[in-house]
């Protein structure tokens, strides 16, 4: 099952590498990973999104707990959170694709943030799932670069994660 | 007045020695190198720290891990950059898997030489992340006093584990002063280790433990880390539990007292895996359910409930799921279950079921009757037990025995009865040949009155064979007993079983004479070739007080070592000899 973890770490050098070492040496998947620093410089949080059994996720918490620069985590797919991703994505548009495009952009509430003429640049934001479904509705569009943030999350409500 | 309430200034060299000192340390094991020669210096303009040049930096390493095995305080390394650190990976990662505090010093190129692929650079803090509790690099000189009590805090609190101090050359200029005060203490706001365990979660696994049938302790490396043999003894006693002790847990209970079964696991007797595979409750106090103990986890003790005390969260239900989990030290856990007991006593409650328990130690005793511990006994061959039992009544049971890896650390593990914790010390998780002799340097040199025995082989004594020297220039009278059958001895037993004996690679030709070797350093070497010398020769090896012996002993080399569980099987299924199979 996929889970998504949010860390608040130590904004220390080497910090981050300890994090993904763990899950390289102890065979962990990793979908994907973001980090920065929070409002406190002191701090970075992160947002790890992995996959495995209850077993696998509690070792996972556990083994990063363990790392003396791991101030607090939460397995945010235990309770209600919000998840968002951004996504560029760089499309051929010259004739008819260009209309066409612009459209399927609109429907997905996708901005377009720059524009060449055989070119647009996409911005899309939301859930992974909903980025998937932009670039299979572009299935007729030639694609020519994507990248994505990976997944930031925060929980709804009152509950948050903070020192 | 106020002159003398200035903080002393210090270069960073000199800091990290004093901090050191002020920590306590009383001998440091290294070899000096380009990135750290202030730092050596800074140690020969004072006599509160001692060194001890090894000849080479696992042996160093290794040191440092026995002596905290032994004591149970941190040991202190120091290498230099490049190889000096390299070469100490081994020992760090020996200490990781058995979770020795440690902290190891490590030199550095010059801060503006990092990335440059400079001479004698590695990338120490890369390299050693896997393996270590914790790594730092130093950036600032004026930092190094409170990074020194980090990272002896570390390495010593919660789960012990060795901690790395990265320090570039730069950091430590004896031009470059800076105003010392040692920190009393060190809190970490990300670091906070659990330490007494939930009332709730005692009180549960106490209960469940009065009501059990079939009851058994299965204690480990913890118990000795944690210094809580007393409580564990007291506990076990109180409630008539069978106890068995894991290979890193040995001694933790006395293996005189009549409720000790021995060691369970790959080697472990054969009615310590039983009562485990046939327990109700199995009481795991400061154990890991490593691969080695549980066989295959699928088949693992299927009726049992299962209470566990770790320190680490992460060891509990890692490999089999604990059903009364308890993450605290296990002093502290063991004396609120003891005081517990003692409320239920005094209201005359919690009464264990004796009957059920009497059948129990029935059936225990019955198993004990299978095997026993026996081995063959030759007229013309000196048998590895023999030589091992042989031994521990010359030390009367109470020397610290050290180890290296194979079969001879079987034979030591079973046949040498520890009755006191921290006197077993071997490689267990990782299995580290070359062990032993250093291991044994580093008990001595604490220890100079005790009697240090190092239990190898010719295969692993050649790992780090060239401490004979170092043996020699610090009076290190270890006694080494050198089982040897000419051949890598558990390998070729795994190739005996496995492999139709095609001895691949497991026979050790051109072997040196390890008399005349040890003579070579300065040493006494005694060969022992029949039985009849075994006597004479430990009479002379241990009468020889202050000096090393190496008493080279020729056993029968077809020996295996047994009990062996059958790999894939349950805890129960067993090889008792090369002929017999449960």
């Amino acid at each position: 099952m996929r889970h998504i973890i949010a860390v608040l770490l130590e904004n220390e050098s080497g910090a981050l590498a300890r994090v993904v070492g763990l899950f390289a040496q102890r065979g962990y998947n990793i979908d994907s990973l973001t980090v920065a620093a929070t409002e406190d410089p002191t701090l970075s949080r992160l947002t790890l999104v992995t996959r495995g059994d209850d077993q696998v996720i509690e070792q996972i918490t556990k083994q990063l707990h363990k790392l003396i620069e791991v101030v607090k985590l939460v397995d945010l797919s235990d309770n209600a959170h919000i998840e968002r991703e951004l996504m560029m994505v760089k499309v051929k548009a010259s004739g008819d694709q260009r209309e066409e495009v612009k459209r399927c952009a609109d429907i997905f509430r996708a901005q377009i943030i720059d524009v060449s003429p055989t070119t647009y640049t996409i911005q899309v934001v939301g859930t992974s799932d909903k980025l998937e479904a932009f670039i299979q509705a572009l299935c007729n569009t030639q694609i020519l670069e994507v990248v994505r943030t990976g997944v930031s999350g925060i929980a709804r409500g009152e509950r948050s994660l903070a020192l | 007045m106020s002159q003398q309430n200035q903080p002393e200034l210090l270069s960073g060299g000199a800091m990290l020695v004093r901090a050191l000192h002020d920590e306590g340390v009383e001998y440091v094991y290294g070899y000096p190198g380009g990135a750290v020669l202030h730092i050596y210096d800074a140690l020969f303009q004072q006599n509160d720290v001692k060194h001890v040049l090894v000849r080479h930096e696992q042996a160093a390493t290794h040191m440092a891990d026995a002596y905290a095995r032994a004591s149970g305080k941190a040991g202190v390394v120091l290498v230099t950059s490049g190889p000096g650190a390299t070469n100490a990976v081994t020992g760090i990662a020996t200490a990781y898997m058995d979770s020795i505090p440690m902290v190891v010093i490590c030199g550095q190129v010059m801060s503006h030489l990092i990335g440059d692929d400079a001479f004698q650079e590695t990338d120490m803090m890369g390299i050693s992340r896997p393996i270590v509790k914790h790594n730092m690099s130093v950036r600032n000189p004026a930092d190094i006093p409170m990074m020194v009590k980090k990272a002896f805090y570390i390495a010593q609190s919660g789960r012990p584990g060795p901690v790395v101090l990265d320090i570039p050359k730069d950091m430590t200029i004896p031009s470059q002063k800076f105003p010392y005060d040692y920190p009393k203490d060190i809190k970490l706001r990300s670091y906070n280790p659990n330490a007494k365990g939930h009332p709730g979660q005692i009180k549960k696994a106490l209960q469940t433990l009065l009501a059990a049938k079939k009851p058994v302790l299965y204690s480990g490396g913890g118990v000795i880390l944690g210094r809580a043999s007393d409580e564990l003894t007291e506990l076990a006693r109180r409630l008539n539990l069978p106890v068995t002790n894991t290979l890193m847990g040995l001694g933790a209970y006395p293996a005189s007292d009549p409720q000790f079964i021995g060691m369970l696991g790959m080697h472990g007797s054969f009615e310590a895996n039983q009562v485990m595979h046939n327990a109700d409750v199995i009481f795991a106090v400061g154990a890991r359910f490593d691969d080695r103990v549980t066989n295959a986890t699928k088949k693992f003790c299927p009726n049992a409930t299962i209470i566990h005390i770790d320190i680490d969260p992460a060891s509990i239900s890692k490999t089999i799921n604990a059903h009364i989990p308890i993450v605290g030290l296990v002093k502290p856990v063991l004396q609120e279950m003891l005081s517990q007991l003692d409320k239920l006593d005094a209201k005359d409650d919690g009464k264990l079921d004796q009957v059920a328990l009497a059948n129990w130690w029935n059936q225990i005793n019955q198993w004990r009757e299978v095997h026993g511990g026996r081995y063959q006994q030759r007229a013309e061959l000196l048998m590895p037990q023999a030589v091992i039992e042989a031994v521990h009544r010359h030390t009367k049971g109470d020397a610290y025995v050290t180890s290296d890896v194979g079969q001879h650390q079987m034979f030591a593990a079973q046949y040498y009865k520890f009755d006191k914790p921290n006197r077993w010390i071997n490689s267990g998780g990782l299995g580290t040949m070359g062990f032993g002799l250093p291991a044994a340097m580093g008990v001595k040199l604490h220890y100079p009155d005790a009697e240090v025995v190092c239990v190898t082989g010719e295969g692993s004594i050649q790992m780090n064979i060239q401490e004979l020297s170092t043996c020699k220039q610090y009076g290190l009278g270890v006694k080494i007993i050198n089982l040897n059958n000419g051949y890598l001895g558990m390998v070729k037993q795994w190739q005996d079983m496995n492999y139709d004996s095609r001895y691949s690679s497991s026979y050790m030709d051109s072997l040196p004479d390890f008399v005349k070797l040890a003579e070579a350093y300065g040493h006494v070497g005694i060969r022992v070739t029949t039985p009849e010398e075994l006597e004479p020769a430990l009479e002379r090896a241990f009468a020889l007080k202050d000096r090393l012996v190496f008493l080279d002993i020729h056993i029968d080399p077809k020996e295996h070592v047994y009990p062996m569980q059958v790999p894939g099987g349950a805890m129960n299924e067993m090889f008792l000899s090369k002929t017999e199979r449960t």
